[in-house]
Formats: structure tokens, C-alpha cells, sequence
């Protein structure tokens, strides 16, 4: 039988410190151990993008990552970006834009979004596309995801 | 008084909840002391079950059941939505490629996981039917047993049904130009991002099922049947699917669940992978024949068509895509004869079901591919022989049925200025404009309570399912106009089926017009208890007593709706309960069973440009028009509209499931399987709506979640032609389709004869 392992995490900024088997990815113990269940799973061969979080300042897929790896890290999830009952201006924007359909692919696709915006305020189209590049939407959604980050984009100071 | 909701971009209700991670969809909900499911199945499509051996996976720790057919009742029962022929687990042979042939009940996924691959199957492959041509081969082996079919002449072949359609005698009619062609349209999947699952609980006898399906009422009522149970023993509760697309229509595993869930009494659950969600469910594939006569001015003389749509090993509700797409295989035009020949057959392959479209975006890559066709050959314009043929508002579609209920020209002429039809194009650019329509809904009900409550605040009850189109908005808007109440003192309660009442589906593009008039029904309801009351308390006759835009008007006193309810019900409070229904019923002898609601009438148009090097495809322009009658939510439509133009792009330009010789599927998954991303998008992507409400929903609406998709093959193909002369009759015009398209030089092959 294998043993589980301690792992100490930071997840939303509050500190996590439990024990965990070593083949549990990073999105397994999100999603089954800790309720973190904002951050979706569908490929789980890092494909589609609805598990993307930020690790270490970092967007990643969090079926990619076994929790083991990320002990000692810092990890922000969909439920970490804005206070309860609040929205950060991207997820505004998406529904400002109609970027969101049936929603199972957009807390990744709004992490990708935060992600692209932090390290580049105001994108091309280009740079967007490719930023969203790893997030897929069946509903669509992506010419209104576009036009949501460019609205926010805008609104930020050059 | 509020502003008026209809016709605004009203925010979309849940929201908020899925753009910050809070919607809950099946795979985040958990039962106290649930177990986990694992399906196992085998590598390879159609054999024969020689053993299993389950004893390795019974010894590992955690595992609480291993479970094959040999352990449920005898003879193993069946279900499907038409056809009762889907074992819950497979009985004796394996009919498709992930065919489950044991399950595994474990206390984690983990374990289920390990113990689904610790059971031995030993299998003998066996020959197997994965395409057209060998479905209709009378020595190909039989898919279905002949003693499990309805009894017939068909019951010893693979072809599920056949029907034939037309007007006119095809033999007395003569053509100045015939053409004739094959066309192609592949197996593809659904891909909603939310794999299937399910949950169950069994308890007092009964069951609640936690699944996110399409169609809640249905699926009850097939476990009900399979149960031996009244409708009462089984709720389902079915959570807002993370998209589905017709795929979560028709119950897949919830019956297995069932099972489990009695073996072992305790929560069951079985989220699918995507892998297994790509093995669950795809669209029906096609090869459509056609001949095509023609005047020597463009007009159309006859269609003489011959469809055999390949369906998976089981029936699910594919036979009633098949006759609903190819009743309307001439499409929007005033076609004189006509003959459709739609055959369903059986393969061993994954069970194809609804699919945005229902059969639509096959039978109208045949149709509109042969227009162009045509217009090649008489040298007139794509756009000019769609306005020539087109039937105008009134005028008969399939004669005796349903006339054209929309002015359909006009979505033309705005998806053809859009994307700048007749202006000069760059070398390797070109332009394509195709058509398409769907039947709406045909028979059908909804029914929908509506409670207003004390305070003036208003909980609607209704049974459709909200995938992404947005449904809960559309009828809080309403409810908004109609009763005066502002749009965030309402609140929509749907997906469970032991509070909302009944509700047919959720498929059809039918929910704005079918529930939609049903609550609006409910508000008449209310409106008419609120002038009642009106009128008792201000001493005066009903007749003089009016509500509009939601206000009530004594004479020429207004007061609002809350008051009104105040002042009569007083001290003791209480609500108002109202109560509606809309209800198509079966017309005797019609082929469909009961004529279209509505047409969805969609016109798509695009610029494209070809890298002749390479055969890559850029989109440059991409339109889509389609005929809402009226947009009640414009934001909703454009998001819907759009949607559906992406979904066309994906089959048109990349998705096709690949089957190997033993009829596995060798691109499953997302690795394999490429659906667009944002990279794909077209440079520029429009939608319009042509809005004469002249729809049979509230406000004049009519259905619109599937237009976008019925005709984006035809109109890229046609701008791929323009651009580079080649023509290509199979999809998806991949970059290496293409390219060696243009390498063979491979123009207009169609056979034609010319008088």
C-alpha cells in the first residue's frame, strides 16, 4: 500500500497542510479533498484548460500537477480571485459580453484571461487568441471572450 | 413600472455563479457515503464475450462490487427513447467500441479505477459493420438480433427504418440540366466540455438520480418502466449540464446506476472521462445521393434524393433524426417533385443520437453543395439561385404542410451584403452563401407554474433544462412584462422533476416558443386571479378592469399587481398561483407526426482565403443571419448564434472521428480530436437577426439555437471552390483535404447531363 504524503499548500491565501497519495494530481485535491470544485474537469490530459489555476504566479493545469509537486507552492483558484460575492472586471466583462454559455469551460477561461491580462495589460487580438489558446468552449463563446478582454484591456491605464 | 425585458440584453440569469466557479455541476455535488463507478469495456468494437474474470478486481481492497450482466435480471433489460434495445450492460457480445461490459463499484475512483483493470475479459473478435456500404451488404453480420426488433421485413437487415417522402411524379419530369453527386458527412462528437455522469440514491423503493439530461421527464419515465415503479419512486434532479448539444438527450448509464445502486445500497456515481463521454454518444453520419434537375434559367425542376445515415448499434433517438431532417431534405425552396429516400442503419459503432442540427447540416451539405453545382453549370450567381428558388412567405415547402412562416429572402439579402457578396476579391479569396432549414419542435407540451408571491417577488417552475442557451433569462423576462415585477425579484426553478412539473425536452430549439408560451400562459392566468381580485375590491366588473405592460387599471386608476394581491389577501397573506400550458398534439398519418412548430431558417455566408501551398483555410469573413421572428433577448441570440457558427466551423474544417479496422475509435480524445479554439475563430464573425415577429412564441419568437450550424460546410466549401476551383463533396475540408484537392486539380466532377 502506498502512503500518503504530507504537503503544506497555500491555496487562495490561506495555508493548507494535509497528507495525500502521491498519484493525486493537484485538481483531484482540490476538487475531492478540499470542495475547491470551481476549478472544472474535463480532459484531464492537459488539454482543454477547465482546470486551469495559478501556481506560483504561474497558469497551469491542475491535472498536470500531482499535489505532491506543489508542496511548499501557492496556488490560486477561481474561488480566490475576487471576494465572496464579487467579481473581478474580467468576469464581469464576460457577462457584460455574453462570453458565457453553459459555463462548465469558463472559470479556467476566466484564469487564462487573468493570467494573460496581468503579465500583458493591454494584448492584441493575436496575443488574446493565443492566450486563450489552451482553454477549449464548445458553446463558442470565443469571439465574446475577445471582445471582453479588450473591454477590459481598455479600461486599464496604458 | 419596469422597463420593458423583452427585447433587452438582459444579464444572464446564473451568471454570476458560473463565471465564478459556484455553478454546480453534476461532478462537483457529492452524497454522503458514495461510491465510485468504473466501466469496464474491451479494445476492439464487435466480439464475443468468451469469460470474465472478476475475481482479481473482487479481491482488491475498496472494491465493493464487480458487477457484468450475468448479475442483473434475466433477460437483461433494455431501454432507449424509441427502441427498447440498449442492454444496460452487454449480453453475451460487445456491439461498439467502449460497449461497458462490467462495472466496477469501489469506495474511490482510485480504486474503481485499478479494479476496472484488474477484470479479464477473454474475447473473440468478431466481423463487424462500420460503414454504409456494408450496412446495406445483405452478408453483412446482423448489429441487432432479428427476435430484439419490431417485427418486420426489416427486423433480418441493418436498416433500422426506411422511409420515402415526395410530391410529384419524378418520371414525368423533365430538367435541362441533371446533376448528380455523392456527398459525405463524417461521424462526429458532441465534446460538451462537462463529460457525462450521473448519481444515484436508491431509497424508499425508488430512486433519485442525479444526471444532467436534457429531457428529466423522460428519463424518469424510462426508469419508472425499467423499475416496475410509479412516476412518483423516481425523481431525477437534473443539474444544468456543462453543455450538451442533443447528447445528453436520452439516458446512457442512469439505468446501470439503478442497478448498482440497489446491489449495494449505497450513493452510486459514475462521471465519465471524456474518452468515454467521445464512446458514449456522436452525431449520425451520412452519404447522401441526390440528382438535381434544373431549368436552363436556374429554376428548380426536382430533387430526387437518396440519404443513408449510418446510426451506432443502438437506436437511441437517431431513426427520428433521420425522418426529421430528410422530411425538409429540399430545404427552404419551392421544389416541384420530389423524392427522399432516408434510410437509418445500424453499425457497429458508437450509438449516434441528436446533434445541434438533428440530421439538418448533412442533408443541407448535399442540397446546397448541388445548388452551387448548378449555378457553376448555368453560369448564374450562389447568391441568384438561392433568391430565385427560395420560397416566399406563404408558399409551400413540402406541399400540403406547414408554408414558409418566414420571410426567408430577407435573411439573404443581409447575410449577402454582410459579407460583401459581389465586391472584388484577392488572388485565393473567395466567397460562398448557402441556406438552411430546420423544423422546429412538432408535437409536444410544457407546462409551467408560476407563484407570486406575497411581496410581489415571483418563483417560475419549469421543466426545461438550461445547457448554455440561456432559458432561465428568457423566462424571467417574461414573467418581468408581464407582471410588472422587476427582473431580480424573480427566481427560476427548474431540473427536478418532484417540484417543476412536467416538461417534454429541452431539445428542438423549442424551449422559447414551447415553455416560453406556457409561462406566458401562467401569467394570463395570474393576470386574470389579479383583475378578479381587482375588480372585488374596487366594487366594479371584470370587463372593467385591464392589465398593461403589468399594471393594473381600474378604470383609470392604475395600481400595481403586488398591491392589488396586498390589499385583497390582506393580514393573512398567501400568493397567487398560476398556471400554464402549451400542447401540439399527434396529427393522424403525418410523417413526422405532427407539422413543424416553426422553421429555424439560417443564411450563412463566408470569405475565406486559401494558402494553395499548404491547403490551410483562413476565415475571413464569416455571417450568419437567421430568422429569430423576435429576438427576445438579443445578447442571448447573438451568443447562441454564434456558438452554433463555431460548432458548424468545427465539423466543416477539422472534426471527424477516425475508426481503425476493428472499429476502435483512433482519435479519441482531446489530443486527437481537434474542435476550434480561439486561434480558429473566423478574423471576423457577425450575426444578424431578421425580426418580423411572425414566430409562433411569445412576442412573435420563434426557436433559433441551431440555425448557425444547418449550412456553414456548404457556404465554406463554396468559398473554398470560388477561391482555388476545386470542389470537394467530403467533410471536413481539412488543410491536407484541400491541398491535395488542388494538387489533383480536382474541379467539378459532378455527372450532368445537359439537354
Amino acid at each position: 500500500m502506498i502512503d500518503a504524503l504530507p504537503v503544506v499548500l497555500n491555496i487562495n491565501g490561506l495555508k493548507y497542510e494535509f497528507e495525500v497519495l502521491p498519484y493525486r494530481s493537484l485538481l483531484d485535491v482540490l476538487r475531492d479533498e478540499l470542495g475547491l470544485t470551481g476549478t472544472k474537469e474535463c480532459c484531464a490530459v492537459g488539454e482543454c484548460g477547465a482546470c486551469t489555476v495559478h501556481f506560483d504566479g504561474r497558469s497551469i493545469n491542475a491535472c498536470l500537477m500531482l499535489a505532491i509537486e506543489a508542496d511548499g507552492g501557492s496556488v490560486t483558484t477561481i474561488e480566490g480571485i475576487a471576494p465572496p460575492g464579487e467579481m473581478t472586471r474580467v468576469q464581469d466583462a464576460f457577462l457584460e459580453h455574453g462570453a458565457v454559455q453553459c459555463g462548465f469551460c469558463i472559470p479556467g477561461m476566466v484564469m487564462s484571461a487573468e493570467y494573460l491580462l496581468a503579465r500583458n495589460p493591454h494584448p492584441t487580438e493575436e496575443e488574446t487568441r493565443e492566450g486563450l489558446s489552451g482553454n477549449l468552449c464548445r458553446c463558442g463563446g470565443y469571439n465574446r471572450m475577445l471582445q471582453a478582454i479588450s473591454s477590459v484591456s481598455e479600461e486599464s491605464t496604458p | 413600472m419596469t422597463a420593458s425585458q423583452i427585447g433587452s440584453s438582459t444579464r444572464r440569469f446564473g451568471g454570476y455563479e458560473r463565471v465564478t466557479g459556484s455553478q454546480e455541476f453534476v461532478a462537483d455535488l457529492r452524497l454522503d457515503g458514495m461510491l465510485f463507478v468504473k466501466l469496464v469495456s474491451i479494445d476492439c468494437a464487435r466480439a464475443r464475450i468468451v469469460s470474465v474474470d472478476t475475481s482479481a478486481a473482487r479481491g482488491l481492497a475498496g472494491v465493493v462490487a464487480v458487477v457484468t450482466s450475468d448479475d442483473l435480471p434475466q433477460p437483461v433489460p433494455r431501454f432507449g427513447p424509441v427502441y427498447k434495445d440498449r442492454p444496460i450492460l452487454a449480453v453475451g457480445e460487445t456491439k461498439y467500441h467502449g460497449e461497458p461490459v462490467a462495472a466496477v463499484v469501489a469506495e474511490s475512483k482510485e480504486v474503481a479505477e485499478v479494479a476496472a483493470s484488474l477484470v479479464a475479459i477473454q474475447f473473440e473478435e468478431l466481423p463487424a459493420v462500420f460503414t454504409v456500404a456494408s450496412a446495406l451488404n445483405p452478408l453483412s453480420p446482423l448489429v441487432q438480433e432479428p427476435e430484439l426488433r419490431s417485427a418486420g421485413t426489416l427486423a433480418s437487415t441493418n436498416v433500422l427504418s426506411e422511409q420515402v417522402f415526395g410530391w410529384g411524379d419524378l418520371g414525368a419530369t423533365e430538367a435541362d440540366l441533371v446533376i448528380e453527386n455523392d456527398y459525405c458527412f463524417p461521424m462526429v462528437t458532441h465534446f460538451a466540455i462537462e463529460p457525462h455522469g450521473c448519481m444515484v440514491v436508491s431509497s424508499s423503493g425508488g430512486f433519485e438520480v442525479w444526471s444532467p439530461v436534457q429531457h428529466p421527464y423522460l428519463l424518469q419515465a424510462i426508469l419508472a418502466d425499467l423499475f416496475d415503479l410509479p412516476l412518483t419512486r423516481v425523481r431525477v434532479v437534473a443539474p444544468d449540464p456543462g453543455g450538451a448539444f442533443g447528447g445528453k438527450q436520452n439516458p446512457k448509464f442512469e439505468p446501470l446506476l439503478c442497478f448498482l445502486a440497489r446491489m449495494t445500497n449505497r450513493p452510486v456515481r459514475l462521471i465519465l472521462t471524456l474518452e468515454e463521454s467521445f464512446q458514449a454518444t456522436r452525431r449520425t453520419s451520412a452519404e447522401i445521393h441526390i440528382r438535381s434537375g434544373f431549368s436552363r434559367d436556374g429554376l428548380l425542376c426536382f430533387q430526387d434524393i437518396e440519404s443513408n445515415f449510418l446510426l451506432g448499434a443502438y437506436a437511441d433517438i437517431a431513426g427520428r433524426v433521420v425522418s426529421k431532417s430528410n422530411y425538409l431534405g429540399c430545404g427552404p425552396y419551392r421544389t416541384p417533385v420530389a423524392k427522399i429516400r432516408a434510410r437509418a442503419l445500424l453499425s457497429h459503432t458508437t450509438p449516434s443520437c441528436a446533434f445541434r442540427g438533428f440530421g439538418t447540416p448533412q442533408v443541407a451539405w448535399a442540397l446546397e453543395s448541388q445548388m452551387d453545382a448548378a449555378a457553376r453549370h448555368l453560369g448564374i450567381d450562389g447568391l441568384q439561385i438561392r433568391l430565385m428558388n427560395l420560397a416566399a412567405k406563404g408558399e409551400d415547402v413540402v406541399p400540403g404542410d406547414v408554408p414558409a412562416d418566414g420571410e426567408w429572402a430577407q435573411s439573404v439579402q443581409k447575410a449577402a451584403s454582410a459579407v460583401g457578396w459581389g465586391e472584388p476579391l484577392e488572388p485565393n479569396h473567395g466567397r460562398g452563401i448557402a441556406v438552411g432549414i430546420k423544423s422546429g419542435a412538432t408535437t409536444g407540451l410544457s407546462y409551467s407554474t408560476i407563484r407570486l408571491l406575497f411581496d410581489g417577488s415571483v418563483t417560475i417552475y419549469a421543466g426545461t433544462s438550461d445547457m448554455g442557451q440561456g432559458a432561465r433569462t428568457i423566462f424571467a423576462q417574461i414573467v418581468s412584462d408581464e407582471l410588472g415585477v422587476p427582473i431580480e425579484q424573480i427566481d427560476v426553478v427548474m431540473g427536478d422533476t418532484s417540484v417543476v412539473p412536467f416538461d417534454l425536452q429541452t431539445s428542438a430549439s423549442r424551449s422559447t416558443v414551447f415553455m416560453g408560451n406556457a409561462i406566458l400562459d401562467a401569467c394570463r392566468d395570474i393576470q386574470l386571479q389579479v383583475r378578479e381580485l381587482a375588480a372585488e375590491l374596487h366594487g366594479t366588473a371584470l370587463e372593467n378592469v385591464r392589465i398593461v405592460a403589468g399594471g393594473v387599471f381600474i378604470s383609470e386608476v392604475k395600481v400595481s399587481i403586488p398591491e392589488v394581491v396586498q390589499a385583497s389577501l390582506g393580514r393573512l397573506r398567501g400568493e397567487l398561483i398560476g398556471n400554464g400550458t402549451m400542447r401540439r398534439t399527434d396529427i393522424a398519418n403525418h410523417p413526422l407526426g405532427g407539422r413543424p412548430a416553426f422553421f429555424e431558417f439560417n443564411c450563412t455566408a463566408f470569405e475565406v482565403g486559401v494558402d494553395v501551398e499548404t491547403g490551410e483555410v483562413s476565415v475571413i469573413k464569416h455571417v450568419s443571419v437567421g430568422d429569430t421572428g423576435k429576438s427576445l433577448n438579443p445578447l442571448q441570440v447573438e451568443m447562441q448564434d454564434e456558438g452554433a457558427a463555431i460548432m458548424g466551423l468545427g465539423h466543416t474544417m477539422m472534426e471527424h472521428v477516425i475508426l481503425d479496422e476493428s472499429g476502435r475509435i483512433a482519435n479519441l480524445g482531446a489530443l486527437d480530436y481537434r474542435i476550434p479554439t480561439s486561434k480558429d475563430l473566423p478574423l471576423s464573425l457577425s450575426t444578424y437577426s431578421i425580426e418580423n415577429a411572425d414566430g409562433p412564441g411569445p412576442y412573435g419568437s420563434k426557436g433559433v439555437s441551431e440555425g448557425a450550424i444547418l449550412c456553414t460546410a456548404p457556404a465554406f466549401a463554396s468559398a473554398v471552390t470560388e477561391a482555388t476551383g476545386v470542389v470537394i463533396r467530403n467533410l471536413p475540408l481539412t488543410p491536407e483535404r484541400v491541398w491535395r484537392a488542388i494538387r489533383d486539380g480536382a474541379s467539378d466532377s459532378s455527372t450532368v447531363e445537359q439537354v
